[in-house]
């Protein structure tokens, strides 16, 4: 059980980032939703604000813990530049992503949210099983 | 309310740093545990990912109870909440195209920008390449269909 802590620890501390952010500034932690509307030039002190909070992520944990999280990306650079263009276009058209829908929807009880999370999870799920059998 | 604006922003930053600490923490910012949850024929299947959600959920649910019972935000005169509630082809559409994304490369948004502070040179590719296929959708994609 003990290393299923740091996730559930940190979920926890996504959940009350996305409420702090929503009952203090009423909107919701969707970070595609704020990209999206950044790169369009909407709003963009906030945005930008949460932008740069959501980078200092990584140093902040470093202090806390001495050295930086994990990250290691096993996919090939083309593969990398067609996983972002997939994203970027598929976030915005379907309204939202891991945060937004799957955190935020789920506790609003959006049907479109658990529309959207469980086709986003079915397609990662098929896909990441997909890619292991062609490796 | 705009003697609020400053205050809106700095609390912007402060949750932005609490959700990129928080995905730090999780595991979340290492594709290969987001993969390790999406690919099932691992041999190595590892739920963290779950959990992440789970106790992202568990926090959220009676924060949005207690909004529901608010008329406005402390810092706005209004909350600013999606209004929509027809499930239609765009959002699963969109949804599996993201999903499909993410279950390539093991990124999706929130990671890919907060890992933005870490150097990595595909970290850099994935989060240009999404800007792009935002834009793109925002105004070729969504402006031709008329959305």
């Amino acid at each position: 059980m003990s290393v299923y802590w740091p996730p559930l620890i940190g979920g926890m501390l996504l959940g009350l980032s996305a409420v702090a952010l929503l009952l203090l500034d009423g909107r919701i932690a969707g970070i595609s939703g704020i990209v999206g509307r950044l790169l369009g030039g909407g709003q963009v002190a906030l945005n930008a604000a949460f932008v740069i909070g959501l980078m200092s992520g990584p140093p902040l944990y470093a202090l806390a813990f001495g050295s930086f999280p994990s990250v290691t990306i096993a996919a090939s650079w083309p593969l990398v530049l067609l996983a972002g263009l997939a994203v970027g276009i598929g976030t915005r058209m379907g309204s939202g992503c891991t945060s937004g829908h799957g955190i935020l929807g789920l506790a609003r009880f959006s049907r479109r949210s658990l529309a959207a999370t469980a086709t986003f999870l079915f397609a990662g799920v098929a896909m990441a099983t997909l890619m292991e059998f062609l490796r | 309310m705009n003697g609020f604006a400053a205050l809106r922003i700095a609390v912007a930053l402060l949750a932005g740093a609490l959700f990129g600490f928080g995905l730090s923490l999780s595991g979340m910012l290492d594709p290969a545990r987001v993969l390790g949850f999406l690919n099932l024929a691992s041999g190595h299947w590892d739920p963290s990912l779950a959990f992440v959600l789970g106790g992202a959920v568990l926090v959220a649910v009676p924060g949005v109870m207690l909004q529901r019972r608010l008329r406005r935000p402390l810092l706005d005169d209004r909350f600013h909440l999606p209004a929509k509630t027809e499930i239609d082809g765009r959002l699963v559409a969109g949804s599996a195209l993201f999903g499909a994304g993410w279950g390539l490369a093991g990124f999706c948004p929130g990671p890919a920008v907060s890992a933005l502070s870490m150097g990595l040179v595909p970290v850099f590719l994935f989060v240009a390449a999404m800007a792009a296929g935002m834009m793109l959708h925002d105004r070729v994609i969504a402006v031709k269909c008329g959305a």
